[in-house]
């Protein structure tokens, strides 16, 4: 495989990661999000292995297979299970101003490609074309968390500006060590049992996983 | 070696609280393995005074001037609070507001709070620090949430959403430091390490280094609670338990800053300007000024100390962020007696909210009648917190206010006005909770009282005395500080 046809497909694959993103924002069925996410992470240990083998390093290999184990098959399984049990795979998000929600994303993508464009230039990596989209995908996960208000969708904005993050380790930097990417991946398996935990709580001390329920602690007057 | 000792000591006293956390001699327990922690960091902190800054485990950890005195200030508060835990969540216990899984849970959680402060301050890899901040997020965040009310759980949640997304940010700072550094020291761990890095900070690409400092300082920034990332620190704080609220506000405040300032003085390298120092000086500022507005129309005891936190931060972070030796040492100094006092406060407030059952400021009343310990000690507290001489807080604020006056006298109107604000805020509020008749509802209870005489008279101590040891670190510190 020749450098530049690596360099097209990691594009490829990106473009890809944020078509993702911008589903993951306006997408209203649980399940459906749940494909989206796991589309994203099986999108992402792709890109990873491509990268790995384009350049010839074997720990972007493991990184992937990482990726894979956790965001495309246990983290989904996680979220699963958790859904199943707490029987709301019916429900449907409202999801309001979508026409509004994908302008800002379109905005924030511009955004990200100006802001990484003095870095870019300085790389001479094949995948650095590819560190704005995920600064993009970072941006777009932070958008869904602040427009949606279930727990179960938060969650999952959060999970995809992970994706972000690692898509970035990879594009701008060939991967992070591997003592971090390990730290990185352990840290986010404990974040998913406190946030299982957590559906649980907010489920028995508030009927429901409706974030709007939530709304005692404010600065009273 | 003493490194290792250190961390093992943490984990392994969470894993057998994690079984036997309801027992008998669990809070006990407790006690003794922060105690062994704070015996251990002051092995650590003498190897560093006779033989000074080192480095350990193949690079994996680094260990100088600065991050002993926390470390050691660290596992001191914590050993504190474990004493002062006993009690008070012995009278939760009593009440029922905690369970027998919840006690297990606690004690556990505990330890491994510690442990990954420790971690984050000893590590010398940036991707670690960033790792072991994160964990200790993780692990407090189920304590806040620990008696389960709508609102715990609500500002449990907060604290997870609002310090995840913001310490994402973080990561991707760091990412692009790995980049910048990638460059010259290759692949491998070996481009995160902090003192390679320091060490080559002047080749470091300097646009790469700006724009990953906003993603620190906004990903940092947000776990030491700094304006307008604050959200989640005076509810986290007024709905978990107070040992947690103390070190919540002593040490992990300081670790986050700790962090902050450490990514600092790379970017400071390689830029050779003032750019960062002039970003958090703008949010140090902002934080004082909105915290001290904010404290005076808190309603709940807990919150407003919350808030002063969020001041006290504001106040250090602005003064690193002023950079020279003299505000440098004020700093360290400030976050140092910060620690010592807010905790105290946080002791006693926790012994008065159980006295009157609420954190409603306007039923607690008569405190010195009812406690006399508890009753001044909160109030030598909050003058000590508020900056009236002679204690520490006092002399920190000094010393960052002379170099303020000379380095940019400016902002000298608005850095008092915020000082001044949170003074009377405070004591607009604790007066009438301190003296006056007990209210019918006041409750004798069993109090702590060691750990707030020995806080306080620390900070006493440091106000009117610095010892030679501390002096010479600090100074240390400066030096690598300021550059």
């Amino acid at each position: 495989m020749t450098v530049s046809f690596a360099a097209q497909i990691n594009s490829v694959l990106a473009a890809l990661i944020l078509l993702a993103s911008f589903g993951l924002l306006v997408q209203r069925r649980i399940y459906g999000l749940l494909h989206i996410f796991a589309w994203q992470g099986l999108l992402l240990s792709i890109s990873a292995a491509v990268v790995g083998y384009s350049a010839g390093l074997h720990h972007l290999y493991i990184s992937a297979a990482l990726t894979l184990s956790l965001k495309v098959i246990a983290l989904p399984y996680i979220l699963y299970v958790l859904i199943h049990r707490l029987k709301i795979h019916r429900e449907v998000e409202e999801v309001v101003r979508i026409p509004t929600t994908m302008l800002i994303g379109i905005a924030l993508v511009v955004f990200s490609y100006h802001l990484t464009a003095p870095i870019t230039e300085l790389s001479d990596l094949v995948t650095r074309s590819t560190l704005a989209v995920a600064l993009a995908t970072i941006m777009l996960g932070l958008l869904m968390m602040i427009t949606r208000k279930k727990a179960v969708t938060q969650i999952i904005g959060f999970l995809a500006m992970e994706n972000g993050l690692f898509f970035a380790a990879t594009s701008a930097t060939y991967g992070m060590p591997l003592v971090v990417e390990l730290g990185v991946a352990l840290d986010i398996l404990i974040a998913a049992f406190i946030f299982g935990i957590f559906f649980f709580q907010i489920r028995t001390t508030f009927d429901t996983l409706d974030l709007k329920a939530m709304e005692r602690l404010k600065e009273e007057e | 070696m003493i490194i290792t000792a250190l961390l093992v000591i943490n984990l392994a006293a969470a894993a057998v609280l994690a079984f036997m956390g309801d027992r008998k001699l669990a809070p006990e327990l407790n006690i003794a393995g922060s105690a062994a922690t704070f015996a251990a960091s002051l092995a650590l902190a003498v190897r560093v005074h006779d033989e000074g800054p080192f480095v350990a485990g193949g690079g994996f950890f680094f260990v100088d001037a600065f991050n002993v005195y926390l470390a050691v200030l660290t596992a001191f508060v914590s050993m504190t609070t474990a004493v002062f835990s006993r009690r008070y969540m012995a009278h939760e216990r009593r009440h029922g507001k905690i369970g027998h899984k919840g006690m297990r849970f606690y004690h556990a959680m505990f330890q491994l709070f510690i442990f990954a402060m420790l971690l984050a301050l000893l590590t010398n890899n940036i991707g670690v620090l960033w790792i072991a901040m994160e964990l200790a997020t993780l692990s407090t965040v189920l304590l806040v949430s620990l008696y389960r009310t709508p609102p715990a759980v609500e500002a449990a949640w907060k604290y997870f959403i609002l310090c995840g997304v913001g310490i994402a940010q973080a990561l991707f700072g760091t990412v692009l430091l790995y980049f910048a550094a990638e460059k010259i020291f290759g692949e491998g761990s070996n481009g995160l390490l902090w003192t390679n890095l320091s060490a080559a900070a002047g080749s470091l690409e300097p646009t790469v280094l700006s724009i990953a400092f906003i993603f620190l300082m906004v990903g940092y920034g947000t776990k030491v609670g700094l304006v307008p990332l604050h959200n989640w620190l005076p509810d986290a704080h007024s709905e978990g338990p107070t040992p947690i609220s103390a070190v919540l506000s002593g040490l992990l405040l300081n670790v986050a800053l700790y962090a902050l300032v450490r990514c600092k003085v790379l970017v400071d390298g390689a830029t050779h300007s003032h750019k960062a120092g002039y970003i958090m000086m703008v949010f140090g500022l902002l934080s004082v000024l909105v915290a001290a507005f904010s404290l005076l129309r808190q309603k709940d005891v807990k919150r407003m100390f919350a808030y002063s936190s969020i001041e006290h931060m504001g106040i250090a972070t602005f003064a690193f962020g002023l950079g020279g030796p003299v505000a440098t040492f004020g700093a360290l100094l400030h976050m140092l007696v910060h620690s010592l006092t807010k905790s105290s406060i946080f002791f006693t407030v926790g012994h008065a909210a159980q006295m009157h059952s609420t954190q409603d400021i306007s039923r607690i009343g008569g405190l010195v009648k009812g406690n006399p310990l508890v009753g001044w000690g909160l109030m030598f507290g909050v003058a000590a917190i508020a900056g009236m001489p002679p204690f520490g807080v006092f002399t920190s604020e000094f010393l960052i206010l002379t170099a303020l006056i000379k380095d940019a006298p400016y902002f000298v109107p608005l850095f008092l006005l915020g000082i001044a604000v949170a003074f009377a805020a405070l004591f607009r509020r604790v007066i009438p909770m301190v003296f006056g008749d007990a209210p019918s509802w006041q409750k004798p209870i069993k109090a702590s009282h060691m750990p707030v005489l020995v806080h306080m008279g620390l900070a006493l101590g440091l106000g009117l005395y610095l010892p030679g040891f501390l002096s010479e670190w600090f100074h240390m510190a400066v030096e690598m500080l300021v550059k």
